[in-house]
């Protein structure tokens, strides 16, 4: 009965997973926590190409350089650009209500993005703009349909069209986006843009939850410890119950 | 310490004078002439007469003391950091969880134990339901652990709300607006509720002074008087039979070479039983090891078990204006949060979501029958309860599904299944075809 | 007679061990609790070490700066005031500052890295008031010395090197915090510069 319950509720997990999640198949941003690099140059990107508009208003800039693996001296010259001390949170200067009047809505804070979407969502989002002159800022994202916001990696990564095609769905002949392709006027190869996309993800992932790869250290410890006690206490049990068997 | 009481005469529980070791006796004389720590700890656990064929389902129940303490600790210590205001409790929790040395594995003990805590509850409620350990004379017993499960389900909604993630807003929001099915002052009541028109800061400040105090103390008191019905009657165990007989009926040779406190025997023969401490406590000792690498390695490696422990959305600052695009609540509430669902008319779901509770608690009235294990029973109890399990998993899944017409209906045939099992059982249990019971219990 | 029948060194052996170590654990599981209790980020960001900009500061002034919730005191002692210095050394408790308190910096005559820059925490060691700056008047309270501290709670005088008058109530000097001289006319107050 046990076994039967047990693998019942392991059976329907992934179900669960499944019910959740975008129309569109996301791709794998395949990140990398530990790859200090890289998170240092999404860092980089961040505070270049995001900050001006979107906050991390619970992370702070000090405890941010120690995790990635740059000095203090260092990441206060060339990755604060306000007179922000090293202490404090990574804000920016704009009003949310000025922000509000612009693009209709005060931009998100993304110090939780990664844990409300997912990386392979951001990964995708950013992967994801494309040319849509009926918008406001000119572009439009295929994970995000009508979004609010202009394409401000497009320096780099040059302005994508949409690859549409044609599919029959229920009688009817949609046109679905399946792709998109840039113009070639940024300043990034697809290959480098798309590393550029995984720095960021892998910055923003690790600014969803800082203290993840501690925890998998103590982690890994806590278990090893409590496997040896297992064995103890199993060895205990046995014992004392030779007198009842 | 414990030797040390095994070695006084467990005749007496006066303290013993003559005793070798004289600080460690001294002060324990002291202390028993004043409590009765020796005869408590003798009675209730050194003493206590547990039948011997407790399997792997007799865990849960230290299990779940064992999170309550843990809920308890790490509740205490994020209280020191956690703004109960709605605009400080969101900010306030990253800061925990950033900040605060550690903050993060405090947090997450207490997140993943109100996961835990349902998952071994639910498996402790199972045992008793297929063991029968509802039946008489364990009613009482019963009932008080259906209280602890209403105020633990009490606890949970209101800790849930304390994040004040999007999640934790619209979850209460949706929750308490059921109450407003109650005929003539629902709407008056959910405004009490929540203090104000919408979710509010007040809402969040008097769900923290129930959540931290108030339903604590509650669980305590229930937990402590869960355990003395059940020392009073007695543990049931999977065999069903009684371990006490009637004064004299049992044969020298046959009873236990342990010895159990008077308190039990001069009223009693025993049979089968073995003595709490040291063989349940040690092989407690050892569920909890068990236990705990499982909890530690959700705690430290996945703490938001795809979504179940920790829903995405509530990683987002609550917003009165702007719904998430799913609300469910976690997932120890959604077989309930199904039945709901099923039924169309809002008054009447909201009375058959209590319903499917209040069924459990009549249990022991419910199950007429004389056997109580499901070793002994007939094949249509055990189908009974089969399918019972598969309806409670399934309504379980529907209820964390956004509604479609597949899962309406599954919800309504399940609601209609988890219902009949009841029904069914207290029709058939009158006169059923159940196996002869052993006379002393197997292993 | 015992409930454990059987007793013999294999028991007595895995008793012992797996009580040591779940004790262990049980003092592993306390780490975290008791680190929480730790200064945060947040308290450490606002205690970290703050800046001061001297270059205004005029002979004979004292500023006060904010540093981890207590006052500091910068102040720019004049030619007369190091003077007179040296004359009540006969009247302090603590002339040498040899108190286990004061950082080795803080030991010698002046009771800081320039003769003319005397920076303290402006708390007295007494009940934790902070002593008034007596510019020019404290002479009534001390004959023959113009210039220090007079702590209004109880009385407690400090001299304008922070060194304690005898027969006060204040034990100590008046804390020294660590000060590092960035350059000549900043001090950032709260991190000694490291010994070379």
């Amino acid at each position: 009965m046990m076994k039967k319950l047990l693998i019942g509720l392991f059976a329907l997990l992934p179900t669960f997973a499944m019910a959740a999640g975008p129309s569109v198949p996301l791709m794998d941003a395949n990140i990398d926590l530990r790859d200090n690099a890289s998170l240092q140059r999404g860092a980089k990107l961040f505070m270049n190409y995001c900050l001006g508009c979107h906050q991390m208003q619970y992370q702070r800039y000090e405890r941010t350089f120690r995790d990635i693996g740059i000095p203090v001296e260092i990441g206060k010259e060339t990755l604060i650009f306000d007179d922000s001390k090293v202490g404090s949170h990574i804000l920016n200067s704009m009003s949310q209500d000025d922000a509000a009047k612009w693009f209709g809505a005060a931009p998100p804070d993304l110090t939780l993005i990664s844990r409300v979407k997912s990386p392979n969502y951001i990964y995708t989002y950013l992967k994801s703009f494309y040319k849509d002159e009926s918008r406001p800022f000119g572009v439009n994202n295929v994970v995000f349909p009508l979004v609010g916001m202009p394409h401000v990696l497009q320096e780099l990564q040059g302005l994508p069209t949409a690859i549409t095609e044609d599919v029959v769905e229920n009688g009817e002949t949609v046109t679905k986006i399946v792709g998109v392709e840039t113009d070639g006027s940024g300043e990034m190869s697809d290959d480098e843009y798309d590393q550029a996309a995984r720095d960021l993800t892998n910055f923003l992932a690790y600014v969803g939850e800082p203290s993840r790869l501690e925890s998998e250290a103590i982690g890994i410890k806590v278990l090893g410890f409590l496997v040896i006690f297992f064995i103890l206490a199993f060895l205990l049990k046995k014992e004392y119950w030779r007198d009842v068997h | 310490m414990a030797t040390k009481y095994e070695e006084q005469s467990p005749a007496t529980d006066a303290p013993s004078k003559q005793s070798s070791d004289g600080v460690v006796s001294s002060v324990v004389g002291w202390i028993n002439d004043r409590i009765p720590m020796t005869r408590v700890w003798n009675m209730h656990i050194a003493q206590y007469p547990a039948p011997k064929n407790f399997n792997f389902w007799y865990l849960f129940g230290s299990l779940a003391i064992l999170v309550l303490v843990n809920q308890i600790v790490t509740g205490i210590w994020l209280t020191m950091n956690f703004v109960p205001s709605a605009e400080g409790a969101f900010a306030s929790v990253e800061y925990i969880m950033r900040d605060v040395e550690y903050g993060w594995l405090l947090r997450y003990l207490h997140s993943t134990g109100a996961s835990a805590f349902f998952v071994v509850v639910y498996l402790h409620m199972f045992r008793g339901m297929i063991y029968g350990s509802y039946q008489k004379p364990r009613e009482l017993l019963w009932l008080f652990g259906m209280l602890i499960f209403l105020a633990l389900m009490a606890e949970a909604f209101m800790g849930y709300l304390l994040p004040w993630g999007q999640m934790s807003f619209w979850g209460a929001q949706v929750i308490i607006s059921l109450f407003g099915a109650i005929p003539f002052v629902g709407e008056d009541l959910t405004l009490w509720i929540r203090g104000d028109y919408v979710i509010s800061g007040a809402t969040l400040n008097r769900f923290f002074a129930l959540h931290v105090i108030a339903l604590p103390l509650v669980l305590v008191i229930l937990v402590f008087l869960h355990i003395v019905a059940l020392h009073e009657v007695g543990s049931n165990n999977p065999d069903g039979i009684e371990i006490k007989r009637k004064k004299g009926s049992v044969a020298e040779e046959d009873k236990p070479k342990f010895e159990f406190h008077e308190y039990y025997t001069s009223k009693k023969d025993i049979v089968d039983a073995i003595p709490f401490h040291p063989y349940y406590t040690v092989k407690d000792v050892l569920g909890v090891a068990g236990f705990l690498i499982l909890f530690c390695w959700v705690v430290f490696f996945m703490p938001e078990m795809n979504g179940f422990f920790l829903e995405a959305p509530n990683f987002e600052a609550a917003n009165p204006l702007k719904t998430p695009e799913h609300i469910f609540p976690v997932w120890y509430f959604t077989p309930f949060y199904a039945i709901l669902r099923a039924i169309p008319d809002k008054l009447f779901g909201v009375v058959a979501m209590g319903a499917s509770i209040v069924m459990l608690a009549l249990l022991p009235w419910l199950d007429r029958g004389k056997v109580r294990s499901i070793r002994y029973r007939s094949i249509w109890h055990k189908l009974n309860i089969a399918q019972f399990v598969v309806t409670f998993l399934i309504l379980g899944w529907a209820g964390a599904t956004p509604q479609t017409v597949f899962s309406t209906i599954l919800s309504q045939i399940c609601t209609v299944t988890y219902f009949m099992f009841f029904v069914l059982l207290y029709f058939y249990s009158k006169n059923e075809a159940t196996k002869p019971l052993p006379t002393r219990l197997t292993k | 007679m015992s409930n454990a029948p059987v007793d013999n060194s294999r028991r007595r052996f895995l008793t012992i061990a797996t009580s040591v170590v779940g004790g262990v654990g049980a003092v592993g599981a306390a780490v975290p609790f008791i680190a929480s209790w730790n200064p945060s980020e947040r308290a450490k960001s606002a205690g970290a070490p703050v800046e001061v900009d001297i270059s205004k500061l005029e002979p004979g002034q004292l500023i006060r700066v904010e540093w981890r919730g207590k006052p500091v005191w910068v102040i720019y002692r004049t030619p007369k005031m190091l003077e007179q210095m040296k004359q009540h050394e006969d009247q302090l408790r603590d002339p040498n500052s040899n108190e286990a308190q004061q950082l080795d910096s803080a030991k010698n005559s002046y009771r800081s890295k320039r003769e003319e820059i005397f920076v303290a925490v402006g708390i007295c060691t007494h009940l934790g008031c902070s002593p008034t700056f007596m510019n020019g008047g404290f002479g009534e309270k001390v004959e023959g010395t113009a210039d220090g501290f007079f702590c209004p709670c109880h009385g407690s005088k400090f001299d304008m090197a922070g060194r304690v008058f005898q027969n006060v109530p204040a034990p100590l000097n008046l804390e020294v915090p660590p000060y590092t001289f960035l350059d000549d006319t900043t001090i950032l107050v709260g991190e000694e510069e490291e010994v070379a």
